[in-house]
């Protein structure tokens, strides 16, 4: 190695590793520096308190309510969203026909501006003009409050979710069916499994485990993301029965400035998304070995 | 002789069951547009129709091109995205042919930070990024919408991966010709990486077009904010509660990038499922 191929070399990289430096690895030292005290954005004196946010924080109701409504809400999102991305890739998969109207058709919501759709998915749940509530109306059932019933605002943001997120999880699906040898199925049709449903069960979904694996760590990172909708259709209400973990975070830091404790929820979200993101890079190694 | 109908059952089953999810997926899109184009009296009868009886459109769209700043925001959402692209690469391309290509000390190691950067949700980044931008005084400006994002590892990433790709000869060639490193970035390894350099700018576009929360904590001036903030405003301020204005104001802005999905959609997909697949 030349030492001017080193200079060079340090050079073209510093601007790039600099500013990941200062906009990336700082930050996220800062955060867990931050979580240790009480600041409070404006305050000019802040003392470290050790723990205490995380104490704080797990006698916090507000947190709880947070915490508790993203798991459901990843439990709800995570398999409706798989179930239906992987049922709409096989059938996208096996028509000959329209099957670019449909790729288009499920993917546009994962790259529409979700501000713009979530105020379109309140006026789809409006309780007079709604169209959804229009159509229960029209087949005699009672119309609901959607976003303002306790019982009912969770389920409706996660169906939101799974509107968002079923067409990306489609398209790796399909990418993955891609991926498989067709020499399997005629010799799957050899062994006798010639039927649909028989080359799905020995073939299909054997092959599409890591895809699976991997679209549900990916959807699940989604679903903790869940801010947007929450930010524009609820703001975590009615009484915290939608706010959810990046909600509450927001609302912490931003609005109520309490810098050290919105820094521990930060905290909290960071390992959520760094298990997650590990697990999956964990069968993105094992996926390479199996192929 | 049971085949063909059985052929055909299958297909009317499969398109019926598409049908149904494509028009999930399409409803919101339907109903904001349906809505759009129809008057306040219409919305309120209690008789539907996807169609409007009397066309409201020109009413509803001029109200929101001048009853907020719409055009500002879009020009906003252009002005924030093309900076942000254009910086990223410039500083991205340089890294990421360093690290492929160019031998010395360190480099695994700095391979090595850019892989735990690309490990941190950028959600994370946010409270010390506001308190960056708060003690450097870029608060509500352009730099505080932009300077956050000028390096992406994603795009570090993305780019080395596709350079090293490119082979060495081409280096050595352009070198012996008194090519530049910098040319060689610029002239040589950029143009051999182009659809992993567009389908980075479509990646970052997206993201930053559609942006909600950082605007949200940088920015309180209408005239700065990109069009995801420009139309929750518009949904807070008192002509959100005109629904065809509001409405119409939501189909400006999820126009653009709806239309250019359409026209490039094998490159949107490739650029979104790279990006998310990280």
């Amino acid at each position: 190695m030349s030492t001017h191929e080193s200079r060079v070399g340090y050079a073209l990289a510093a601007p790039g590793i600099l500013a990941l430096l200062l906009l990336f690895i700082g930050p996220t030292i800062a955060i867990f520096v931050i979580a240790a005290t009480d600041w409070e954005l404006g305050a000019d004196r802040l003392s470290f308190v050790g723990l205490e946010n995380f104490r704080v924080m797990s006698v916090d109701p507000g947190f709880r309510a947070a915490l508790f409504n993203t798991i459901v809400y990843a439990l709800i999102v995570v398999p409706a969203t798989m179930i239906l991305g992987l049922v709409t890739a096989l059938l996208v998969e096996s028509t000959r026909t329209w099957q670019a109207f449909y790729r288009a058709a499920h993917f546009l919501p994962a790259m529409a501006t979700m501000a713009a759709m979530a105020i379109a998915w309140e006026a789809l749940l409006h309780p007079t003009i709604g169209l959804v509530n229009h159509a229960l109306i029209f087949l005699g059932l009672q119309p609901e409050n959607w976003l303002h019933n306790r019982h009912t605002v969770l389920p409706v943001l996660a169906a939101i979710g799974v509107w968002q997120n079923f067409g990306n999880a489609m398209v790796l699906f399909l990418a993955g069916l891609k991926a498989i040898p067709q020499d399997l199925y005629a010799a799957a049709a050899v062994d006798g499994a010639d039927s649909p449903l028989d080359r799905l069960r020995t073939v299909t979904l054997p092959l599409l485990g890591p895809t699976m694996m991997f679209v549900t760590i990916i959807v699940g990172l989604r679903s903790l993301e869940v801010f947007t909708s929450v930010q524009i259709l609820t703001q975590g209400g009615p009484d915290q029965a939608s706010n959810v973990l990046l909600y509450t975070l927001y609302r912490e830091s931003f609005e109520y400035l309490n810098t050290g404790y919105g820094a521990a929820i930060t905290v909290v979200f960071l390992v959520m998304v760094c298990t997650l993101t590990l697990i999956q890079a964990r069968t993105m190694d094992r996926r390479v070995h199996y192929t | 002789m049971s085949q063909r109908p059985r052929l055909w059952l299958g297909a009317v089953g499969r398109h019926s069951v598409l049908l149904v999810t494509s028009l999930f997926a399409l409803l919101p899109f339907l109903w904001m547009v349906s809505l759009s184009l129809k008057s306040p009296a219409e919305m309120f009868q209690s008789s539907y129709s996807l169609w409007p009886e009397h066309f409201h459109a020109i009413e509803n769209y001029t109200r929101a091109l001048t009853a907020a700043p719409l055009p500002r925001f879009m020009l906003n959402g252009v002005i924030v995205c093309g900076a942000i692209i254009a910086l990223q690469l410039l500083i991205c391309a340089p890294c990421a042919y360093a690290l492929a290509k160019l031998k010395f000390a360190g480099r695994d190691s700095l391979f090595a930070l850019v892989l735990v950067a690309l490990l941190i949700p950028h959600q994370v980044l946010t409270l010390p990024l506001f308190v960056l931008c708060y003690e450097v005084g870029i608060l509500d400006t352009y730099a505080g919408l932009i300077l956050p994002f000028i390096v992406s590892p994603f795009g570090i990433f993305l780019l080395r991966q596709f350079f090293k790709a490119i082979p060495d000869d081409v280096i050595h060639a352009a070198r012996l010709d008194g090519v530049s490193e910098l040319g060689i970035v610029w002239r040589i390894m950029m143009p051999m990486a182009l659809p992993a350099a567009i389908a980075f700018a479509i990646f970052s576009a997206v993201s930053h077009w559609n942006a909600l929360l950082w605007p949200l904590i940088v920015v309180q001036s209408e005239s700065l904010m990109p069009p995801a903030q420009g139309i929750v405003a518009f949904h807070n301020n008192e002509v959100g509660v005109e629904y065809g204005p509001l409405m119409a104001g939501a189909v400006i802005v999820v126009a653009p990038l709806v239309i250019a999905f359409l026209f490039a959609q094998h490159r949107f997909i490739d650029g979104l499922k790279m990006g998310r697949v990280k």
